[in-house]
């Protein structure tokens, strides 16, 4: 499959790729290595995954990052109830301890979690691991184990190797550096905001049912806005959102009604700052000027 | 675009190119190993790239690793493929940043001044234009008027000014900060066993502590609070001054920062901005009356009044950056500073003039002051501030 192959039966599922990250994504395909993407939220980082899995038709195992996220929330964790149980049961029945012991230490007794059920699907899934520079620098060490082998050890069992070496896809939003030995191993594709032409594209493609004109006005209105000195820039899915508000108000022209549009922004300006700065007035002004 | 670069005849083919290729971005900083050049081969194979805008997508998302390596790597790509048609050994010079020692000294503000023909020499008079007299000989004149005039602080500094105030401010920050309370609360990577948590998660497991669960003493955050004076007795040092309050607001989340002359406004909002040169023009807005008369003790008292009720408390620490020479009476700092006092903070009180030999706080300002400071400590170079990092951490 050629970029431009890919491109188009990403579009076909309704995610319009730029052509940067169309190249990144097939490179990252036919090279077998993670990707990288680096970007403002809300430009649809994550949405890239969940586009790739369903033109792959491959399952989709997410693993979100969060602060202090450790080994047995992200790889797998013994089901110590279970063991527990196990053994009080064989204690009746008068089982040895050395075959309890092998028992409770089989697979039956292990809970996968997301990295390690990523290796061990039958056919090869997109892992996308959200957020990782919310995660700390230890854990990317033990990240970076995985995507260079593709094989798990746990002491009990012994190495598991991938059955099948998934698509990987880290995002991050860039409130921390990443290790450079974790941006070695990826390939990096930066996602900006889309330009005019992409983002209306992305709105016929979600919202077909939107006219030609009013999009034209949401887009201008939206691609304005980000210029305005925000605190928090609306995204695409805050686009999307104001799009439909419109929709379900049944506004054909935004100039038409400066209140309704002021009661709307409430989809894309999201702290108390940036609301008290998008007066009704301003907001007139730049749907005045979008449309 | 023609202008492809026309390798030498006894060159060796394409991989050797793209082994160059990756051989020269490397010289131009970015960190590529052996490993990078074999993928990019066969990534280049992969995509089947015809076009040079497809081998450039398609070694960007190789070659590259952070955002600030994608924007040099279009110019690389081209100072490498398209060349204007020979082999070119590859030196792209990197932007030197100058390092400033004399950051204290407005001497590039004098140049800049002389450059835009705003005013005359230091030394000589105006040529019989303006107002000087040619004799030298003149007087002060009080004026009721605030100087109303506006100095673009973008003149005065610069973003490596800046960059460098913001490693001060980082480790000023840390040294302030590291205040570890008694308490001890749970956390995912204690030092100690949680034993309430252990027992209570126990019961679950029928009295057996399988999960162990575990507690540390948190960090509690002390948050700076930076007052500059910018009068005009303070203008010599105002260029270090503010380029340490942007680097503080940028190092810092959590710091607060004001500006005062015969006012008192606050720059924090401003100086957040995530471009550090409209940050600085923002603050210039916000600062007009910069370098004129200093009302320390009443904008102090505002200060005070005002927003240190919502941003002060026990585990604030209030920086004054000011020489102390005021024009209102010692009492209304006195008095300022006892209020400041009672909200339980710690104040500093860094003055540009006590570097000076034989410099005694004999200003009736400084002196009225002294009683309320925690730490009275002189800084007029970033060198001063940064060499603050012991005494701040002793407090």
């Amino acid at each position: 499959m050629t970029w431009t192959e890919l491109q188009t039966s990403l579009g076909g599922d309704g995610y319009v790729a730029s052509d940067d990250l169309a190249v990144a994504l097939q490179l990252a395909l036919s090279l077998g290595r993670p990707l990288l993407l680096e970007g403002a939220a809300g430009v649809g980082k994550t949405e890239v995954a969940r586009a790739l899995a369903t033109t792959q038709d491959a399952k989709l195992i997410r693993l979100q990052c969060y602060e202090g996220l450790d080994a047995s929330q992200a790889i797998y964790e013994w089901n110590y109830q279970r063991q527990l149980l196990t053994i009080r049961a064989a204690a009746e029945d008068g089982e040895t301890g050395k075959s309890v012991e092998a028992r409770i230490f089989s697979r039956d007794f292990l809970l996968e979690r997301p990295l390690l059920a990523a290796i061990t699907q039958d056919t090869p899934p997109v892992l996308l691991i959200d957020e990782i520079d919310r995660a700390d620098e230890e854990f990317e060490a033990y990240l970076l184990e995985i995507l260079s082998d593709f094989q798990v050890s746990i002491p009990e069992l012994g190495t598991i190797t991938a059955t099948s070496r998934p698509i990987v896809i880290l995002t991050s939003n860039g409130t921390r550096d990443l290790s450079d030995a974790l941006r070695r191993r990826c390939l990096y594709t930066y996602v900006d905001y889309p330009d005019r032409a992409t983002e209306l594209a992305i709105l016929k493609a979600r919202c077909p049912e939107v006219e030609a004109q009013l999009a034209e006005q949401i887009i201008g209105f939206v691609q304005t806005l980000r210029k305005e000195e925000l605190e928090k820039v609306p995204g695409i899915a805050e686009m999307l959102d104001f799009a439909a508000a419109l929709m379900g108000l049944g506004i054909a022209d935004l100039t038409s009604s400066p209140d309704v549009l002021q009661s709307t922004l409430t989809t894309l300006l999201k702290t108390q700052s940036d609301q008290a700065q998008i007066t009704r007035d301003v907001a007139a002004r730049i749907a005045g000027k979008a449309a | 675009m023609s202008r492809v670069t026309k390798f030498a005849s006894r060159d060796p083919g394409p991989t050797a190119r793209v082994v160059g290729f990756v051989a020269h971005l490397r010289e131009n900083g970015l960190r590529l190993g052996v490993g990078e050049a074999e993928l990019a081969l066969r990534g280049l194979a992969q995509t089947r790239a015809v076009t040079h805008q497809d081998c450039r997508r398609t070694l960007r998302a190789i070659c590259t690793g952070c955002k600030d390596e994608i924007e040099r790597f279009d110019a690389l790509f081209d100072a490498y493929w398209l060349d204007a048609g020979r082999v070119k050994q590859k030196v792209i010079p990197k932007p030197q940043t100058p390092i400033n020692d004399s950051v204290h000294s407005n001497r590039d503000r004098a140049e800049q001044d002389a450059q835009s023909g705003l005013s005359g020499s230091a030394t000589a008079p105006d040529d019989g234009q303006g107002e000087a007299d040619g004799d030298g000989t003149g007087k002060l004149i009080a004026t009721m008027q605030r100087q109303l005039s506006r100095q673009d602080l973008r003149d005065l500094v610069r973003p490596e000014d800046i960059a460098a105030a913001e490693k001060v401010a980082l480790r000023l920050g840390a040294a302030l900060r590291d205040q570890r309370s008694r308490r001890r609360i749970a956390a995912c990577k204690g030092d100690r066993l949680h034993f309430r948590k252990t027992i209570r998660r126990s019961l679950a497991t029928g009295g057996e502590p399988l999960h162990l669960l575990r507690k540390r003493r948190p960090d509690r955050q002390r948050k700076i609070v930076a007052l500059c004076d910018v009068s005009g007795s303070m203008s010599l040092y105002a260029q270090v001054f503010l380029a340490f309050l942007a680097g503080l607001m940028r190092a810092d989340k959590d710091a607060d920062a004001y500006l005062f002359h015969t006012r008192l406004v606050r720059i924090t909002e401003a100086l957040r901005d995530k471009d550090t040169m409209r940050a600085i023009g923002r603050m210039s807005m916000m600062a007009d009356g910069f370098g004129g008369g200093s009302k320390i003790g009443p904008s102090l008292q505002r200060f005070a009044d005002t927003y240190a009720k919502r941003f002060v408390d026990g585990r604030s620490v209030v920086m004054i950056l000011s020489d102390g020479y005021d024009t209102s009476p010692p009492e209304e700092l006195s008095k300022a500073l006892q209020k400041l006092k009672k909200r339980g903070c710690t104040i500093i009180w860094l003055n540009p003039l006590k570097g000076w030999k034989d410099y005694a706080p004999i200003a009736s300002g400084m002196a009225a002051a002294l009683p309320w400071l925690d730490l009275f400590q002189p800084a007029n170079t970033l060198a001063d501030l940064a060499s603050l990092e012991k005494e701040l951490a002793a407090l």
